[in-house]
């Protein structure tokens, strides 16, 4: 008998896993979620956190990139202003779909205390959001639920499909 | 009979205000208190007119005419060591008598002092650029007129330095609404979806007490979640979530709660 033979009637099975399209895409989709660095205030902060070694972004195969061609999620941390309004509407326009965003802290979420004429109210305002996160500013750990919320809204849905448009405009 | 106060100003405050309350006054000095601030007073009261000055708070405050500020900053710098601008930015008298007063706040390291030079322009008037004599001048005038709308004259680069280009308003003007007049509720959706995009999108929210009654069906406490539509009533059964769904993810290991290690110690 050969040295190498695998029984595969006993050894734990074939080496082979059915599956269907739809969920070997979403896997891989939802394990390699790479994030748009974002930082536009204190929620930054906590966004880095989350991707450093104590809370370790990596081991959910969420990796910051610094590029939004390379990015499937943006993650919105921070206040956004009016004058910034136009870049993360352009920055959002250059990701590749699929695109997802997370809407991180009461400012991107509503303005939060920035009552004022500078700053956007809600970040929704100018891209779609799929995953507000509350908190002034939220801690790592509800950023890692947020993704792991928002790989389960991935492995939701089809795959095949191209993404509906969130709102008409 | 009750005194008429100006009604220009939005900034409406919701607090109450004593009517008859009277602002104290920080008191002032004589300049010939100090010795240092009456040798630079008399030094410059024989080049330039001066209109008033005293002390206040250890510093002197000198009232100019407008059109010598070049002439003063410069002979201060040079002749009177007041070497640093720390500060210079304007303040709205609009609703008292329609002026802004301009400040300069200078600072003399040798002499250990420091000095205010003020004056009055009308509104709409310019003032004379001092960048040429001191280089932090570019950014607070640029900023001067973001917010207030002061040109400088003779200034290299006099456009706005904080918001937008094409931003129309000057925030800090007692008659400009903290929350923004109607050119700023819209900039953002005005300049990316265009005018036609305001049906759309909808005004912004700025109610902190607004209370939406389908809140409580988008949004439910976390580990409380009932189907929608559901009547709250605050005593729901826990619900807790999985971060994974019933049957597994593919390839990847079941998260269980009973399977997982929970850490109390916070600091370890």
């Amino acid at each position: 008998m050969a040295q190498h033979k695998v029984n595969y009637t006993q050894d734990g099975g074939l080496p082979v896993a059915l599956t269907s399209i739809d969920k070997i895409v979403n896997w891989g989709r939802s394990n390699s979620i790479w994030a748009l660095t974002y930082g536009l205030a204190c929620c930054g902060i906590e966004m880095m956190a989350s991707g450093a070694s104590r809370f370790d972004f990596d081991r959910y195969g969420t990796i910051f990139r610094a590029s939004p061609r390379q990015a499937d999620v943006m993650i919105v941390a921070g206040t956004l202003t009016k004058k910034h309004a136009e870049f993360i509407k352009r920055l959002y326009d250059q990701m590749t779909e699929p695109r997802w965003v997370i809407s991180m802290g009461s400012c991107a979420n509503t303005g939060g205390m920035f009552n004022t004429y500078a700053t956007v109210q809600g970040c929704d305002r100018v891209i779609p959001v799929d995953l507000y996160l509350p908190g002034c500013a939220p801690r790592p750990e509800t950023l890692q639920y947020g993704v792991m919320l928002l790989q389960k809204k991935i492995r939701a849905n089809k795959a095949g499909n191209a993404q509906k448009p969130k709102r008409l405009m | 009979m009750r005194a008429y106060t100006p009604k220009d100003d939005v900034q409406a405050k919701s607090y109450y205000t004593d009517r008859y309350y009277v602002a104290p006054q920080v008191p002032k000095q004589e300049v010939e208190t100090d010795e240092a601030f009456a040798a630079d007073l008399a030094a410059l009261k024989e080049k330039f007119e001066v209109k008033e000055a005293f002390i206040q708070m250890k510093q002197m405050i000198v009232y100019i005419n407008a059109n010598d500020i070049y002439g003063v900053l410069e002979f201060l710098r040079d002749e009177l060591t007041y070497t640093q601008l720390s500060e210079m930015s304007a303040i709205d008298w609009l609703a008292k008598d329609n002026t802004f007063e301009i400040f300069y706040q200078m600072l003399s390291m040798t002499k250990r002092k420091r000095l205010r030079i003020k004056f009055f322009i009308n509104n709409g008037d310019a003032v004379d650029s001092v960048e040429k004599l001191f280089r932090c001048a570019d950014w607070s005038e640029r900023e001067m007129f973001d917010m207030f709308g002061i040109e400088a004259n003779n200034h290299p680069f006099m456009k706005r330095i904080l918001l937008p280009y094409d931003w129309q308003g000057n925030p800090l003007l007692k008659t400009y609404p903290l929350e923004g007049d109607e050119f700023a509720a819209w900039y953002e959706v005005d300049k990316i979806y265009g005018k036609e995009a305001r049906d759309v999108i909808g005004p912004e929210i700025r109610d902190t007490a607004r209370v939406d009654r389908y809140d409580s069906e988008r949004f439910a406490r976390l580990g409380f979640e009932v189907p929608k539509g559901t009547e709250i009533t605050g005593n729901e059964e826990p619900n807790n979530q999985d971060y994974q769904e019933e049957g597994g993810v593919f390839l990847i290991k079941k998260f269980t709660k009973e399977s997982s290690k929970i850490i109390d110690d916070p600091q370890r």
